[in-house]
């Protein structure tokens, strides 16, 4: 659908939903250089909110714990998920449609109905909520995002490739190292990059599976505006959209160059 | 297996990795156990521990009592908490329908712009839906509180001479859930507006049909799969949704999303928060199955 172009109209439509798309987000950048702390009128540029962000150990703390589970989590789900790609793909086996289901069944349920079974689950089994806890939450709903996104990839994997290989004498292990792998890399990387984003984003599930102590980012700015509207919280967003934009826009350009 | 009798200890191990070797269905299982395996420790089995716990009855202390009943279920019949289902249901698909008016034009509007701006105009609708979603309810709370830019903007003009109050109104609940919500129903539909092919519109005008007659009846049912995609990608997390009502409905703002945090972790009466679980996860599956057997498992839900 593409040879007519689009009509002044919904040309106009479509750019004032874009700009209702990212007003809030512009507006929440701007106010983070702003030196009144309590009006939204503008009164000057400063940056003391992110010295004050900085200075903030609460902060700092949870940003340290968001990034330890989100690098666990994702380098776990990868490499569990992508197995499972790779028997979906490529193998019949007994129990193949129980497998796919149970798969989806993390996309599909309300995160808060898996949030409250893994806290009574770990409760039950007396596991005690911290750090561990919130990784074993965010590997379960990870790993069938994983999958879908390498089992995208891998649809059009031509097998011929493997034959040969192994024709001229590589055996399973070498041909998988040197033939399969690299072919499947890229959907293995951006499974992991959805991975690594959603373990960031999770508010509802984190914050059934946390302990004292094991605060994450998404937790620490809820705390902060139910209970005030700072500019430091604009800061931190301020901090965490640039970060997502580069890391989408490094992701997007490296697509490009594949293609 | 036949032979396992004369067979040594060490062999037999040998025979399991021949067994790996020659027979793909050995593979299969050995690739997929992994995630079966933390599937079933880590989802079904405390999915089963929520299906037990509802039919359980809470003790005096906020403990489990191992009694078997129904009562939880009963419970749910009671006007307040039918009236919080219903009010959830509504939220929902208004917040559905709300997403697709607006989502829409926009999907069709990226499916016609030559085919170099897409990914650029898709990448835009991204980065946002990426941002960690309290920050975008943070952003909303900004604009919309007595305080807040909108108000302040409005007085300035003179539109208004008081503050209007929009934050912790279910008007808020709504503008944040349909701000939340939005790219899940835009990338479906872009998605299968995009596979429409020009030539069949083309047909329809060059015999005779008005474009909007040409939009009715090409465009608009050939765009239901990815319509109904998107719609159980916005109703569901929409039904369950509780951190929107917490930070912009106020107290006035229940959502059967909130009712199961609140039994869980404030009344700490679980099993009727666990009754509660399954009658969210019963709507979701009917929801579900009537999507798949309308639509098929399709690649609009999965982009």
């Amino acid at each position: 659908m593409s040879e007519k172009k689009p009509s002044l109209w919904l040309r106009l439509i479509a750019w004032v939903v874009y700009i209702y798309i990212y007003a809030p987000i512009l507006i929440l950048i701007i106010f983070s250089f702003n030196t009144q702390k309590i009006n939204v009128r503008w009164e000057g540029f400063t940056l003391d909110w992110y010295r004050v962000l900085f200075r903030n150990a609460e902060v700092m703390l949870a940003t340290r714990n968001t990034l330890m589970i989100a690098i666990v989590s994702t380098i776990t789900a990868t490499v569990i998920g992508t197995l499972a790609a790779l028997a979906l793909q490529r193998y019949r086996f007994r129990g193949y449609t129980i497998s796919e289901s149970i798969l989806y069944i993390p996309v599909i349920i309300p995160e808060v109905v898996m949030g409250i079974s893994l806290l009574a689950f770990f409760s039950q089994v007396g596991i005690r909520l911290g750090l561990n806890t919130i990784m074993l939450a965010h590997i379960a709903f990870s790993i069938p995002f994983v999958t879908l996104v390498v089992r995208a990839r891998l649809h059009g994997f031509d097998r011929a490739i493997e034959e040969a290989a192994m024709d001229l004498g590589a055996n399973e292990l070498v041909t998988f190292w040197r033939v399969t792998l690299p072919t499947i890399i890229p959907g293995v990387l951006s499974g992991a990059l959805l991975a690594f984003t959603l373990s960031l984003d999770d508010y509802v599930i984190t914050y059934f599976t946390a302990g004292p102590g094991s605060t994450t980012l998404p937790l620490r700015i809820f705390s902060m505006v139910r209970f005030a509207v700072t500019p430091e919280v604009n800061a931190l967003s301020t901090l965490w959209v640039l970060t997502v934009f580069v890391l989408l826009l490094i992701g997007q350009i490296a697509q490009r160059r594949r293609t | 297996m036949e032979g396992t009798k004369s067979v040594p200890r060490p062999a037999r191990g040998l025979g399991l990795i021949k067994k790996l070797r020659e027979q793909p269905e050995y593979q299969g299982w050995a690739l997929i156990s992994p995630t079966i395996i933390y599937l079933i420790l880590f989802l079904i089995l405390p999915l089963l521990l929520v299906v037990v716990l509802s039919f359980l009855a809470r003790g005096t202390y906020g403990n489990v009592v191992y009694r078997l009943n129904l009562d939880n279920y009963s419970r749910l019949f009671d006007p307040l908490y039918l009236r919080i289902l219903s009010y959830s249901l509504g939220v929902a698909a208004l917040t559905t329908v709300i997403t697709i008016l607006i989502g829409y034009p926009l999907a069709y509007y990226i499916a016609r712009v030559p085919e170099r701006q897409r990914s650029m105009l898709l990448f835009l609708i991204l980065v946002p839906f990426w941002t960690n979603f309290i920050i975008r309810i943070y952003a909303w709370i900004m604009i919309l509180r007595s305080e807040g830019l909108l108000n302040t903007f409005l007085l300035n003009l003179g539109v208004i001479d008081a503050p209007l109050d929009i934050l912790y109104t279910p008007t808020a609940v709504l503008i944040g859930m349909v701000y939340e919500f939005l790219p899940f129903m835009v990338l479906p539909l872009y998605t299968s507006l995009e596979k429409i092919e020009m030539a069949q519109l083309e047909a329809a005008a060059d015999l005779g049909a008005r474009p909007w007659v040409g939009f009715l009846r090409i465009t608009l049912p050939l765009s239901i799969p990815g319509m109904i995609a998107g719609s159980i990608l916005v109703f569901i997390p929409a039904m369950g949704m509780f951190v929107v009502p917490d930070l912009m409905g106020g107290a006035k703002t229940v959502l059967v999303g909130n009712l199961i945090r609140n039994q869980f972790l404030t009344a700490r009466d679980w099993p009727f928060g666990a009754a509660g679980s399954m009658v969210l996860l019963l709507i979701t599956l009917v929801f579900t199955l009537i999507y798949t057997r309308k639509a098929g498992f399709g690649e609009e839900l999965l982009v």
